[in-house]
């Protein structure tokens, strides 16, 4: 009995700390996991872009895997291929609840590939 | 000791064991991710020999091919970017009229990286010059220091610009050598689209590459070589 209260509770407490009341929900795009659990990229994203960006620019070293645009190609919404178009998009929703400035996206796409090669045919 | 304290011990012991099971499987996710591609080298420069007999005045399929892989407007005023230029010269004495492609000369020692004040033009090991964009504030001094006009500022709010190619209001831009095609082994988009195949693109410091083969062989200048900046693109016929 005190084993199973025990187990209960430890699996409750992180629950409760990842289901905040007013948690912004997010429209996730295609969604999945490619780097690292949902919680260490909440918390550690921007570590992960900015060396990444350093490497990339300076030395060439070009990780798709934790590149800007490899997140985007995931995580752009599927009704409009954009992560800062809507107030749930995946990037501007958190950030907006957060009230942080994102300005990755004013030299950077926020679009998935596939939307703007279409919008170029057009 | 007490029953209660027992109890208390016991109760503890079993958290913190139900606790270490259920953050175990948390530690594995905490694997690195694995960069694959290596870092530019300084054995390679990259450079071009431009051959003016083979471009032809009026064709303008470099600056457009340009335009189109960098998402440039394609404008020509002076506050749009042009990464490249066509540019038509006359010897007045002879009559002779040349025509060729003018853009970033990718300089061994580019003066648009002596004078700026915060680090953001700088040369890559593979003799690329660039600008980090998160570091340009925007002053302009690199476009003054250039003599070859071949830098331009942003002047406007951008939009859907190319994921390959970003580029952003209130920062000074040029021609990248198509820097995020060359990291993939391709040519850059103007050599690729000369109907003539008048640039041609290599590794000057492979003794075996073509383009090193035909420095060798024919007549190349750079332009204004006085300045000894020693270009990375060459001209044939100038």
């Amino acid at each position: 009995m005190k084993l199973l209260v025990s187990l209960l509770l430890c699996l409750c407490i992180p629950l409760a700390w990842a289901t905040e009341a007013n948690a912004p929900k997010l429209d996730i795009g295609k969604g999945g996991q490619c780097v690292r659990d949902p919680q260490w990229m909440r918390k550690n994203h921007m570590h992960l872009l900015i060396h990444q960006r350093d490497e990339a620019v300076r030395k060439g070293i070009r990780d798709e895997q934790i590149s800007l645009k490899n997140c985007v190609e995931c995580h752009a919404s599927l009704k409009d291929d954009s992560v800062i178009a809507r107030e749930d998009s995946f990037c501007a929703g958190c950030h907006r609840y957060e009230a942080v400035k994102i300005d990755c996206f004013e030299c950077h796409a926020s679009k998935r590939r596939v939307a703007l090669v279409n919008k170029d045919e057009k | 000791m007490s029953d209660h304290d027992t109890q208390r011990r016991q109760f503890l012991k079993t958290s913190l064991g139900a606790a270490a099971v259920a953050i175990a499987p948390g530690m594995l996710l905490f694997d690195t991710a694995h960069g694959k591609t290596e870092a530019d080298s300084s054995k390679v420069r990259w450079g071009m020999l431009i051959d003016t007999a083979q471009c032809k005045t009026g064709c303008n399929d470099c600056v457009t091919a340009c335009n189109k892989e960098n998402g440039l407007s394609g404008g020509t005023l002076p506050t749009d970017s042009q990464w490249m230029r066509k540019i038509d010269i006359k010897d007045i004495s002879s009559g002779r009229e040349t025509s060729l492609p003018m853009m970033c000369q990718h300089c061994e020692e580019p003066p648009c990286v002596d004078v700026c004040p915060t680090g953001a033009s700088f040369k890559r090991a593979d003799g690329i010059v660039l600008v980090d964009r998160h570091r340009c504030i925007g002053c302009r001094y690199c476009m003054m220091a250039c003599p070859y006009k071949a830098r331009s500022f942003v002047h406007e709010p951008l939009h859907d610009q190319k994921p390959d190619v970003p580029r952003g209001k209130g920062t000074v831009e040029s021609c990248t050598l198509c820097v995020h095609r060359v990291d993939k082994g391709q040519q850059p988009a103007c050599a690729q689209a000369c109907p003539n195949k008048a640039i041609l693109f290599g590794n000057l410091n492979d003794a075996n590459s073509e383009i090193a083969q035909k420095l060798r062989s024919v007549a190349s200048v750079q332009i204004r070589a006085d300045m000894q900046l020693n270009p990375g693109i060459r001209y044939q016929g100038l």
